[in-house]
């Protein structure tokens, strides 16, 4: 329990961080927060075991750090240090983390449940009772990558878990508007596998419901979507300050805060008392106040990097010459042909 | 001519104003893609257009640009004449397949056109990295019956989507997402912005060089070029491309004939990108012409990465264009 709390209290905190370092001009490009649906995230991590793998998507920072990754890494990520995951090559939580069993996003919505569906079949393969969850926004679960991915996954009986996250909004736009479903479990109908509804600002709720799924894909019987309500509590990303969304929404969902009611939770039935709870804030506190120093000392990559590891072999980098105009000295690759204007026509 | 009226417009306020004008002028054209009705698009090219036109007119999607493709093939085969927004050009990606298959093959197999514009915002330099900035011309330039247009002033970018709107034929629409709200020209109202498909322009005049280049890089190429005048005292041509496919080989030819040397700037790669087909067309119309080897610069042959550094190195600069055009000039 009072690793959950401080699982559910890191994220936030970690991202508020990332606000306040966003503010100071230290984040590079966008900044998407999971304010409000930490729960889904944080519960799902927590019940998958060692072995497993995850895909999050963009508001599953939680999910990460339930499965151990270090908050820095996240700092690191987002201030494109030459010492992030991606080594600054890419952005937000685009690592893939084998060690941790993380598999990284891209951007194009709905392609990380068919890859994901790829290291499932994997363990399938090699009878390795391990298993796979991954997240989609109600959004993303609309692209027909992502139908794509379900029907495999179905088909194949792979061990597959799927939480679609319905958090109501999808960048600017209302999934009412953009979608005839109303009851978003339904949709598993439509690949022949089974789903549940969990209130997604429970933690607890949302743990048991994947713990279930996990082990019904861990004993062979396939994939299960996980339908979490919850709501999106800030805008898109930073520049989004959600104008369009009624006022009295994000009332309502504000009294269903998910760490808060967690709290109270704890509290009412004495799991923990205030002062536990207390302690887990300021410990978190110091350890990102470290972090952020420690990171923020760090530099971006050096701008030659940006050739290098397009291919496994560095020798084909990518360093052609001429891509950016003449390169002092390079002869060209025939020994006849002038390599520079003095060699030409005698120089003249 | 003085145009009194004439109204500062960014090269953003000019793609909506030709979506406005054609779609006031004419009912069958109709808008659809995400965000672009409730929220008024990401970058906010439609907003109010709901309001004005309706929900009919203005289509909020699900996130599935296949299907918002594949339908704008449909209606276009209706007499409607679509206009598709991708948030990001990258994710025109999944509509790949409705793209190369159905669109630009569709009046060769069958006699029906498609006629419809696929519009989005592309092109590096926002520090997004590989998925909300690439320049994706070339992955559709080996597809006969496509068209694609890469506008670079907002005066184009406004006369060349209205002519793209009401061109029979998929037109592929790259609005420089760095251009947006950074360019501002004077438009005039006393005159019809509509530029046709398929010319090229000279941004530039000049006699000692040519530049053929096209969207953001035309501005650097320019910076390079009055760099050049100052210190070098030779004067570079800039031809601005404008349209990609087709191809304004013409204008291209007619300025190396005088000029003698060639350098062609763009942001995609190198490797397969329309440097090397424009090189190989003037080798085949005009290669007596030449003085000097044609050279390219561009991207390097990586995804557009996400740190500055890596970003700033990735793409050309107007230093890499100003060595390579002293390079060929000392030629
Ligand atoms: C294929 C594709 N099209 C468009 C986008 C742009 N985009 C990024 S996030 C987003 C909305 C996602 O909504 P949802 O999946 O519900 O997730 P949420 O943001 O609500 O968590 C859109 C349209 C994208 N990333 N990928």
């Amino acid at each position: 329990m009072r690793a959950l709390y401080r699982c559910l209290w890191l994220t936030r905190a970690l991202e508020e961080r990332l606000e306040t370092i966003f503010k100071q001009g230290h984040v590079v490009g966008g900044l998407y927060r999971s304010l409000g649906q930490e729960a889904t995230a944080v519960g799902c991590g927590y019940a998958l075991a060692g072995g497993d793998w995850i895909a999050p998507s963009i508001r599953d920072l939680g999910a990460l750090l339930a499965r151990g990754l270090d908050p820095r890494e996240v700092l690191r990520q987002y201030t494109a240090r030459g010492s992030s995951l991606c080594a600054g090559k890419d952005n937000t939580n685009h690592f893939t983390v084998p060690e941790l069993g993380i598999l990284g996003p891209i951007s194009p919505l709905g392609t990380q449940l068919c890859v994901l569906n790829g290291v499932a079949l994997s363990f399938r393969t090699r009878r390795e009772p391990r298993v796979c969850l991954t997240f989609q926004g109600e959004g993303a679960s609309r692209t027909g990558t992502s139908h794509e991915g379900f029907a495999m996954a179905a088909a194949l009986n792979l061990p597959i878990v799927v939480v679609i996250e319905h958090n109501r909004w999808a960048f600017g736009t209302p999934s009412t508007a953009v979608a005839a479903v109303e009851q978003w479990a339904d949709v598993a109908g439509a690949y022949g596998v089974p789903a549940g509804t969990v209130d997604g600002n429970d933690v607890l709720q949302v743990y048991d419901a994947a713990t279930q799924a996990i082990a019904r894909a861990r004993a062979g019987d396939g994939m299960t979507i996980i339908v979490a309500e919850t709501y999106r509590m800030l805008g898109h990303a930073q520049h989004d300050a959600q104008k369009y969304v009624p006022e009295h929404e994000l009332g309502e969902w504000l009294d269903h805060d998910p760490i808060r009611s967690f709290a109270d939770y704890l509290l009412e039935f004495g799991f923990e008392s205030e002062s536990t709870l207390e302690d887990i804030r300021s410990e978190v506190a110091l350890e990102l106040d470290a972090a952020t120093d420690e990171i923020l000392a760090e530099g971006y990559p050096p701008a030659e990097e940006a050739r290098s590891r397009v291919y496994g072999d560095s020798a084909l980098d990518a360093d052609v010459p001429w891509t950016r105009g003449p390169e002092p000295g390079y002869e060209g690759l025939t020994s006849g042909r002038p390599g520079s204007p003095a060699s030409h026509r005698g120089g003249a | 001519m003085e145009d009194d009226n004439a109204v500062e417009t960014t090269y953003l306020g000019a793609i909506r104003e030709a979506l406005l004008e054609e779609m006031r002028a004419d009912e069958t054209v109709f808008m659809l893609g995400e965000d672009i009705g409730i929220y008024g698009g990401a970058f906010k090219v439609t907003d109010g257009f709901l309001d004005e036109f309706g929900p009919d007119r203005v289509i909020d999607t699900p996130i599935s640009e296949a299907a918002i493709v594949g339908a704008a093939i449909g209606a276009a085969h209706m007499g409607l004449k679509p206009v598709a927004e991708m948030q990001f050009i990258d994710f025109i990606a999944p509509a790949f397949d409705m793209i190369v298959n159905f669109a630009a093959k569709s009046r060769y197999r069958t006699g029906i056109g498609a006629g419809l514009v696929i519009r989005g915002p592309c092109g590096a330099g926002a520090r997004s990295g590989p998925f909300h900035s690439q320049s994706v011309e070339s992955y559709f330039a080996n597809v006969p019956g496509l068209k694609m247009v890469a506008p670079a002033r907002a005066f184009d970018a406004k006369g060349l989507l209205r002519a793209a709107i009401r061109d029979p034929d998929p037109v592929l629409f790259f609005e420089h997402k760095f251009l947006y709200r950074r360019i501002k020209e004077q438009l005039p109202t006393n005159e019809e912005v509509f530029v046709p498909l398929g010319k090229a322009r000279t941004h530039r005049e000049g006699s000692d060089l040519t530049i053929v280049t096209y969207g953001a890089m035309v501005y650097k190429s320019t910076d390079a070029a009055e760099t050049i005048s100052s210190e070098d005292g030779a004067e570079v041509e800039v031809i601005d491309l404008r349209t990609l496919r087709p191809l304004d080989t013409e204008a291209i030819v007619e300025s190396v004939t005088r000029t003698g040397r060639l350098l062609i700037v763009h942001e995609a790669p190198r490797f397969g990108g329309f440097a090397g087909e424009i090189t190989a067309q003037v080798c085949e119309e005009a290669f007596e012409w030449l003085d000097a080897p044609i050279r390219r610069v561009t991207a390097i042959d990586t995804p557009v990465p996400y740190a500055p550094t890596l970003e700033d190195y990735y793409l050309p600069g107007e230093d890499d264009i100003v060595a390579a055009a002293r390079w060929l000039l000392a030629y």
